[in-house]
C-alpha cells in the first residue's frame, strides 16, 4: 500500500523543526507503524539523509518506551495499541499520516519524535514504592489479598508509563499516569502504610514538574494503550485530599527537573 | 551528550490550594454550593406561573430576610471568586503546560460539553453580572421601566426585550453545558468514582442539566410567546 509520512524534523531541543513529507511506496500492510519507520530509515540512509529518531525497545507493547502522534491521536486510530503494535493495515491506502513528538512543557523536546519522559521517573521516585524487609522470601500468601482488590490493583499495575495520557490531554495532564501509580499500591494492603505520604508526594512531584491539571474529560483513557480507567485518578483525589488532611508535617521534599539534552550546542 | 543541568524553576512543595487537586476540590465544593442555589432560585421563580401577586410574595420574602439575605449573598459571592480564582489559575497552568501545540490534534472520547467548561464558565459569569444588573439592582433595565419590588413586571418587561431574552437562553443552554459535565465531575474531583455508580451519574447529570435549562428557559420563551403578560 502507499503512505504518504509527513514527520516533524527537529535536530535538538534548540534547532528549528519542520514538517517533511516522505511518500512510502511499498508499505506492507502487516509491518508494525515502527517496521514502516525502519523501512523509511534505511532508505533515507541510503541517501546518507538522517533517519528519523523514535524511542522503542520491546516492540511488544509492554516497556512504555514507543509513543508519538499519528494525525492527532496519541498511539494512533486503534485503541489500546502502542505504535509498535499499530499494523499498517489500519490506515487507508493512499493516507496521509502526521508524526508527531509529544507535546508538553514537562517533557523536553529532544529529537525529531523523541521526548524526555524523566518527569514521570521523578514522580515515581517521589513516593511510587513500598517499604519492605529484605531478607528471606515471605511466605507466599501470608497477607491474604481478595480478588477484586487484586484485580483492581494490576489493572492499575499496567500503566507502562509511555506518555500518551500527557499528550492526549488539552492541559497537558499527568494525572492519569500518576493516578495509576498511586493506585496500584493504595490498593494493597503492603501499600497501606505508605498510602497517605504517597499521594501528597507524588502529587507535590507531579506538579512540580509543570503538568496541568485534571478536567476529568477522558482523553488520557481514550488513548491509553494499557486502558487505564479515570477511576484511578477519582483514587489519586481521595488519597491526596486525605492526605494532605491527615499529614502532621507540611513539608515535601521534590526533585527539581533536569534536562540535558542540548545537542545543538555542542 | 549531557550536562546536567539544575532546572531554574523554583523547588517549593505545593500546599493544598497550591496543587491542582485541591484546587479542583474547592472547585467541586464552590460549584457544588453554587448548584445548589441554581435549584433554589428555579423553585423561586418557576412562581412566576402561578400568579403576579404570588412572585413578589416571594421577592418581598427574600427581601425581608434581613441579615439572613446577606449571609447568603455572602457565601454565594465567596463561593464564585473561589470557583472563579481557581479557574483563571488552572487556565494559566494548563496554558503554559503545552508550550508548541500540534498540527493536528483530534479528541476521542471526550464530548464538545467536556471540552468547553473554560468557555461555558466565564460566559454564565458575565451572563450573572448583566442578570444581577437588570433584575436585582435594575441599573440595566433596556427598553422598559424598572419598578423596585414589582418582580413580575420587571421580569415580564424585562423578556418582552427580544435581545434580553435570546441571551438568557443563550447563557442558560451554556450554563446547562456546564453543569452536564461539572455535576459528575465534582464527585470525581472528590475522589468518588465507581465502575457501576458513575455512569448513572453520567446519565442523572445530562437530564438534570436538561431540567434545570428548560424550566428557567421556559420563563423567557413565555414571555416572548405572550403566555405570562
Ligand atoms: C452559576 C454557577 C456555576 C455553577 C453551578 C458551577 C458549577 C461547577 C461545577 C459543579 C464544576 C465541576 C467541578 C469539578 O470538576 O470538580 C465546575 C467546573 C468549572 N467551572 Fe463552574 N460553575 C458555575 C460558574 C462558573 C463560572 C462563573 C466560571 C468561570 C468564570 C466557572 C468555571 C468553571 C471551570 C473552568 C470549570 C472546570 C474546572 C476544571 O475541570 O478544571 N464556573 N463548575
Ligand atoms: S496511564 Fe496509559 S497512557 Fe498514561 S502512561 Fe500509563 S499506559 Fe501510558
Ligand atoms: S516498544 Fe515497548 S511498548 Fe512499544
Amino acid at each position: 500500500m502507499k503512505l504518504t509520512l509527513t514527520i516533524w524534523r527537529q535536530k535538538g531541543p534548540d534547532s528549528k523543526g519542520k514538517f517533511v513529507s516522505y511518500p512510502m511506496d511499498n508499505v506492507n500492510p502487516e509491518m508494525s507503524m515502527l517496521e514502516c519507520l525502519d523501512v523509511l530509515n534505511e532508505s533515507l540512509a541510503e541517501r546518507g539523509e538522517e533517519p528519523v529518531a523514535f524511542e522503542h525497545d520491546c516492540r511488544e507493547g509492554i516497556c512504555g518506551s514507543c509513543g508519538f502522534m499519528i494525525s492527532g491521536v496519541a498511539h494512533g486510530p486503534q485503541p489500546a495499541t502502542t505504535v509498535c503494535q499499530l499494523t499498517m493495515r489500519h490506515f487507508k491506502d493512499g493516507e496521509e499520516l502526521v508524526l508527531e513528538p509529544w507535546r508538553s512543557r514537562a517533557f523536553p523536546f529532544v529529537k525529531d519524535l523523541v521526548v524526555d519522559r524523566r518527569a514521570f521517573d521523578r514522580i515515581i521516585e517521589s513516593g511510587g514504592y513500598i517499604s519492605v524487609s529484605t531478607g528471606n522470601a515471605p511466605d507466599g500468601n501470608a497477607i491474604p489479598v481478595g480478588k477484586e482488590e487484586s484485580d483492581r490493583a494490576m489493572d492499575a499495575a499496567a500503566c507502562i508509563g509511555c506518555g500518551a495520557c500527557v499528550a492526549a490531554c488539552p492541559n497537558g495532564s499527568a494525572a492519569l499516569f500518576t493516578g495509576a501509580k498511586i493506585a496500584h499500591l493504595g490498593i494493597l494492603p503492603q501499600g497501606q502504610p505508605e498510602r497517605d505520604r504517597r499521594a501528597v508526594r507524588m502529587v507535590a512531584q507531579m506538579h512540580e514538574e509543570g503538568f496541568g491539571s485534571c478536567t476529568n474529560i477522558g482523553e488520557c483513557t481514550g488513548v491509553c494503550p494499557k486502558e487505564i480507567p479515570l477511576e484511578v485518578i477519582a483514587r489519586m483525589n481521595r488519597d491526596y485530599l486525605g492526605g494532605a488532611w491527615r499529614e502532621r508535617k507540611n513539608v515535601v521534599t521534590t526533585i527539581a527537573p533536569v534536562s540535558d539534552w542540548d545537542f545543538a550546542k555542542k | 551528550m549531557s550536562s546536567a543541568v539544575a532546572s531554574p524553576r523554583d523547588n517549593r512543595a505545593p500546599g493544598f490550594w497550591g496543587s491542582t487537586n485541591g484546587k479542583k476540590a474547592v472547585m467541586a465544593v464552590t460549584g457544588c454550593i453554587l448548584f445548589l442555589f441554581i435549584i433554589g432560585h428555579l423553585l423561586g421563580n418557576l412562581q412566576i406561573f402561578e400568579s403576579a401577586a404570588r412572585l413578589n410574595a416571594y421577592g418581598r420574602l427574600l427581601h425581608n430576610l434581613g441579615e439572613l439575605l446577606w449571609i447568603i449573598r455572602g457565601v454565594l459571592l465567596l463561593c464564585v471568586v473561589l470557583h472563579i480564582w481557581a479557574t483563571f489559575q488552572l487556565w494559566s497552568r494548563n496554558r503554559e503546560a503545552r508550550p508548541v501545540g500540534y498540527k493536528v490534534k483530534k479528541s476521542v472520547a471526550s464530548s464538545y460539553a467536556d471540552r468547553t467548561m473554560y468557555w461555558s464558565g466565564p460566559i454564565v459569569l458575565a451572563f450573572v453580572i448583566f442578570h444581577l444588573l437588570e433584575f436585582t439592582a435594575g441599573t440595566i433595565h433596556p427598553e422598559s421601566r424598572f419598578i423596585p419590588g414589582d418582580v413580575y413586571h420587571n421580569v415580564v418587561a424585562g423578556f418582552s426585550v427580544w435581545w434580553v431574552s435570546a441571551w438568557y437562553i443563550f447563557s442558560l443552554i451554556l450554563l446547562g453545558m456546564h453543569l452536564r459535565h461539572g455535576l459528575w465531575s465534582m464527585f470525581q474531583s472528590l475522589g468518588l468514582n465507581h465502575p457501576r455508580h458513575t455512569p448513572v451519574l453520567k446519565q442523572a447529570a445530562l437530564w438534570i442539566a436538561i431540567l434545570i435549562t428548560a424550566g428557567y428557559i421556559s420563563i423567557p420563551v413565555s414571555v416572548l410567546a405572550g403566555w405570562v403578560r
